[in-house]
């Protein structure tokens, strides 16, 4: 695969074409029930070729990266730009031709992690630990370990090689008695996903996290349910990555808003007048697209279509300034955008996507944001999602509340759920947590598109307080 | 939705008369890996192999027009090396050729080799003990996609038209060291489209099948066209509360996806983990509602990825109560059950709901007063323990009054319990069953279908 070396000659009559090459490397390790599964690994490589010809557009892709592949997925996506040039959305003749020059790597990359012993037997223990409490009926500690390695090359001459190790470690408990089933994990399921080796361990405290999960799944098990009411509530940043993805990120791409996802993932409340001036949150809300932080799961040099990535402020104390557009996206809305063309691998196309969406940090300490509300719940860890087909009208839960009272936390209550509408919701943004507070988390499970792509994103986020919502408990 | 049946040319076929070539030349293929394999083997060592793969044309449309036309040819091989109660599993994507895809399945059986010089004793290890091998070939040959889209856009006459055309070849293959065979292929197209009015006010239409009938198509776009223009009416914003509902075939499609979120896993039943944990204690749905997992008359493969085939039909609910389960093998071992050919996710691939007795001509009639909901969104759990769900109304949902059509409706959300919805407050299903064939196209096509009826409630809860 022509990763490092040189590609074969292309001879394609078009105005522009892109071969953009994808090698992954997968390694599972899993421990259910103190029982190591069978080692799973996975290489995953092809290649995609993208060709703008006669105002057309087409792409075409293939496992077969061999001299005589990439000729023929060259001349299949410049047949599909040639027979549908007449139906193109947009004219590729006016679309941005990149020609990028630069390298990425994740840090520490070339420095290995456990080798498979050592993995499983980090995971063993952490399983052993749980214990032998009657009423913990199933448990998992596991991590994913992933390099990939992009090359996308140009016609205009540009070559970008982009190297990832993406390391996600989990650990989940089930407690069940009396007909109630609680599961509990280590800030959701593989909420914790970064860039990076073996430190990311330690950053997390994954060590030591099985026993501590398995306490509070007990705990939770013996718990009252979250009350209902209007009231304040503390969202951790375990849920608050939740929060920002669903509510901001989907309605902010603006693919969405262009029309292109409302078939399957659907529209967006978002219209492309708004950018410039609609509050979309209180003074204090500030969101930006930072692929620039180094152990977030979707930092990067360039985007999928080429285009350099840079840190931009998309919510500026609470005005809407930038979507989440590409370049093409870019060109066909006529708004300024972001580099966040991404695939999930060589075989889908790029399209508009999160990568690291961030709340950037305010000035207040956790225990200010404790003290500053009457009555209220802190919530932690997102466990259910729901919202509409235009990012409006959602619904979470957590996997565990506190409830707080006169400005201290107080007894711990199980299922805490909530409600709003994206729209006001974040004009009741009251407190955000300062930098001491922020934690860089993420999902590797973000789908949208036809055809679908599930995609890493990262999002890093303090605790934030709001005011004024709809709370409720699980069913009696 | 189309039915395959609906469709000419739909056959399986058993036989090998009529079979497109690249089918026969791609089964062949896989047979020569498997081949390959089978000589590499050293003592004391057994395999298994899983192949998937596709050769898709995606055609990407908005506002009747191309957005991203394209053509994803993708094969996969998933090896198994046991050696004694010690197995590993390497996922390899291939070229498509032979002689590079035989080096690469060998250099996989090596490194599969010195992976498990580290493996551990598997106290869940569980092989199949018979050889139940088959080959069937569905499908024929297609028309050009680009003639298809040719076609849709002309239909489309200038509407909002936003969807995704997939049509091609899906293969899945088996194989192991007993000389097991399983191939499974099928070429098909699915395009999936709505037509907009204006913000989210749309109409969600889908045609798919085995072969590409311009009449049947245009039957579907008619169709569409005739619901967008009750659409475009002014809409209805409701006030959250109780209502009574009909959920059309597509809408009871998105509560039994959620189901099927491991509320049948056997694993997840074992564990009190599935939604419908209670029902192993005595909770029940209503007597007339009785699910299937219905391989038989599916479209998904006879047999699963670790080479265990599957039984013609799964009892999961009857009569209301909770009488089966999707079992793996390795959950057939780890808590003594017996396996079914489930995968090793436990989700129905062909799920079936019986029908009831209400002809769905007349389910407005009977709505009288209430929602006709066309499709429901990004349901989850609000209380998984309770299989308490909620989510979101979508595309064609309107105000009934006196057994008539007012008004399309704003979008609603709704958090109730499937022990309402399909219990106290169930009133009828449809006599008629749509066959739904899963457009998912997540890593790959699906080969997943849907038989389903449409629902009569007495009450469903909106809280937004």
């Amino acid at each position: 695969m022509p990763l490092d070396s040189a590609l074969p000659a292309v001879d394609i009559d078009c105005d522009f074409w892109s071969l953009r090459f994808v090698e992954e490397a997968s390694d599972s390790y899993i421990v259910r029930k103190d029982v190591a599964l069978p080692f799973a690994t996975a290489v995953d490589k092809g290649v995609m070729a993208s060709v703008y010809a006669g105002g057309g557009y087409g792409y075409a892709a293939t496992g077969d990266t061999s001299p005589e592949g990439v000729r023929r997925v060259l001349a299949r996506a410049r047949e599909w730009a040639r027979v549908t040039a007449r139906h193109a959305i947009a004219d590729s003749r006016q679309l941005p031709r990149p020609a990028p020059q630069g390298a990425y790597a994740s840090p520490a990359t070339d420095i290995a992690t456990l080798s498979r012993r050592d993995w499983f037997d980090l995971l063993l223990a952490e399983s052993r630990s749980v214990g032998s409490d009657p009423r913990i009926v199933d448990w998992e500690a596991s991590v994913d370990v992933v390099h990939t390695t992009q090359r996308l090359v140009t016609s205009g001459g540009g070559d970008v090689v982009q190297r990832y190790r993406f390391l996600m470690p989990s650990v989940s408990v089930t407690a069940h008695a009396d007909g109630d089933t609680i599961v509990r994990t280590l800030n959701g399921y593989r909420g914790i996903c970064q860039q990076g080796g073996e430190e990311i361990l330690a950053r997390f405290g994954f060590v030591g996290s099985a026993r501590r999960i398995a306490e509070e799944a007990l705990e939770l098990l013996a718990a009252p349910a979250c009350p209902s009411g209007v009231m304040d509530v503390l969202l951790a940043p375990d849920q608050m990555v939740l929060q920002i993805h669903e509510s901001i990120g989907h309605p902010l791409e603006l693919d969405r808003i262009l029309g292109d996802e409302r078939n399957f993932a659907g529209t967006s409340f978002v219209t492309a007048d708004m950018f410039g001036d609609y509050r979309y949150g209180s003074d204090l809300l500030n969101i930006t697209f930072d692929p620039t932080r180094g152990e977030e799961l979707a930092s990067y040099a360039f985007d999928d279509d080429g285009t350099r990535a840079e840190k931009m402020h998309l919510i500026r104390n609470g005005i809407l300034e930038r979507p989440l557009g590409g370049a093409i996206s870019q060109q066909r809305a006529g708004l300024a955008g972001v580099a966040n063309a991404r695939a999930c691998s060589w075989n889908r196309p790029p399209i508009d996507r999160m990568a690291n969406l961030n709340l950037e940090p305010g000035t207040s300490t956790f225990d200010a944001m404790v003290a500053s509300i009457e009555s209220g719940i802190y919530m932690q860890t997102n466990c259910s999602w729901s919202i509409d087909d235009s990012r409006n009208k959602f619904q979470f839960g957590c996997e565990r509340g506190r409830v707080i009272r006169d400005g201290k936390l107080a007894e711990v209550v199980k299922r805490p759920n909530y409600r709003g509408i994206s729209a006001s919701f974040w004009r009741s943004l009251a407190h955000v947590g300062d930098a001491s507070t922020l934690e860089v988390l993420g999902t590797p499970y973000c789908g949208k598109g036809e055809p679908s792509q599930v995609i890493r994103v990262g999002h890093a986020s303090p605790p934030c307080v709001f005011t004024g919502v709809d709370v409720f408990g699980g069913e009696a | 939705m189309s039915t395959p049946g609906a469709a000419t040319g739909e056959r399986r076929r058993d036989a090998r008369d009529g079979t497109p070539s690249n089918d026969l030349a791609m089964e062949a293929y896989f047979l020569a890996l498997a081949t390959s394999l089978d000589g590499a083997l050293a003592r004391g060592e057994r395999y298994s192999a899983s192949f998937d793969g596709e050769d898709t044309d995606f055609v990407r449309l908005n506002q009747g027009k191309v957005r991203q036309p394209g053509s994803v040819s993708q094969r996969y091989l998933t090896l198994r090396l046991v050696q004694g109660g010690r197995h590993a599993q390497h996922r390899q994507s291939l070229t498509g050729g032979l002689k590079p895809d035989i080096a690469s399945a060998l250099a996989a059986l090596s490194s599969l080799r010195v992976a498990l010089t580290d493996a551990h004793e598997d106290p869940h290890l569980y092989l199949p003990e018979t050889v139940t091998s088959s080959s069937t070939h569905r499908g024929g040959d297609l028309p050009a996609a680009a003639d298809v889209v040719d076609r849709i856009i002309d239909a489309a006459h200038g509407s909002d038209l936003v969807g995704l055309y997939a049509a091609g070849p899906v293969f899945r293959g088996f194989a192991d060291s007993s000389g097991q065979r399983n191939w499974h292929a099928a070429t098909t197209f699915n395009l999936q489209w709505s037509l907009y009015h204006r913000a989210d006010k749309a109409v969600k239409a889908d045609y798919a099948g085995f072969a590409w009938n311009d009449a049947a198509f245009a039957t579907k776009m008619d169709e569409a066209r005739e619901r967008l223009a009750l659409v475009a009416q002014p809409a209805r914003a409701l006030a959250p509360g109780k209502y009574r509902v009909y959920l059309a075939a597509s809408a009871v499609d998105e509560i039994a996806g959620l189901l099927g979120w491991g509320a049948f896993s056997g694993r997840a039943l074992a564990t009190q983990q599935s939604p419908l944990s209670r029902m192993e204690k005595g909770e029940r749905l209503d007597p007339r509602v009785s699910m299937r997992e219905d391989t038989a008359n599916g479209v998904a493969p006879s047999f699963q990825a670790e080479g265990f085939a599957r039984p013609p039909t799964i009892t999961l609910v009857e009569g209301g109560a909770l009488v089966g389960s999707l079992v793996s093998p390795r959950t057939a071992r780890e808590f003594g059950l017996d396996a079914n050919g489930a995968n090793c996710n436990e989700m129905p691939e062909s799920f079936a709901m019986d029908a009831g007795d209400l002809a769905a001509a007349d389910a407005i009639t009977a709505l009288d007063d209430g929602l006709l909901i066309g499709n429901l969104h990004y349901l989850n759990y609000s209380d998984r323990n309770a299989c308490r769900m909620t989510g979101m109304t979508r595309f064609a949902t309107f105000r009934v009054q006196h057994g008539r059509i007012v008004a399309p409706a704003d979008v609603l959300r709704f958090d109730d319990s499937i022990y309402r919805l399909f219990g106290a407050n169930l009133e009828a299903l449809t006599t008629e069953r749509e066959l739904l064939l899963s457009s998912e196209t997540y890593g790959a096509r699906q080969m997943s279908s849907a038989r389903l009826p449409g629902a009569l409630l007495r009450e469903m809860q909106f809280t937004l």
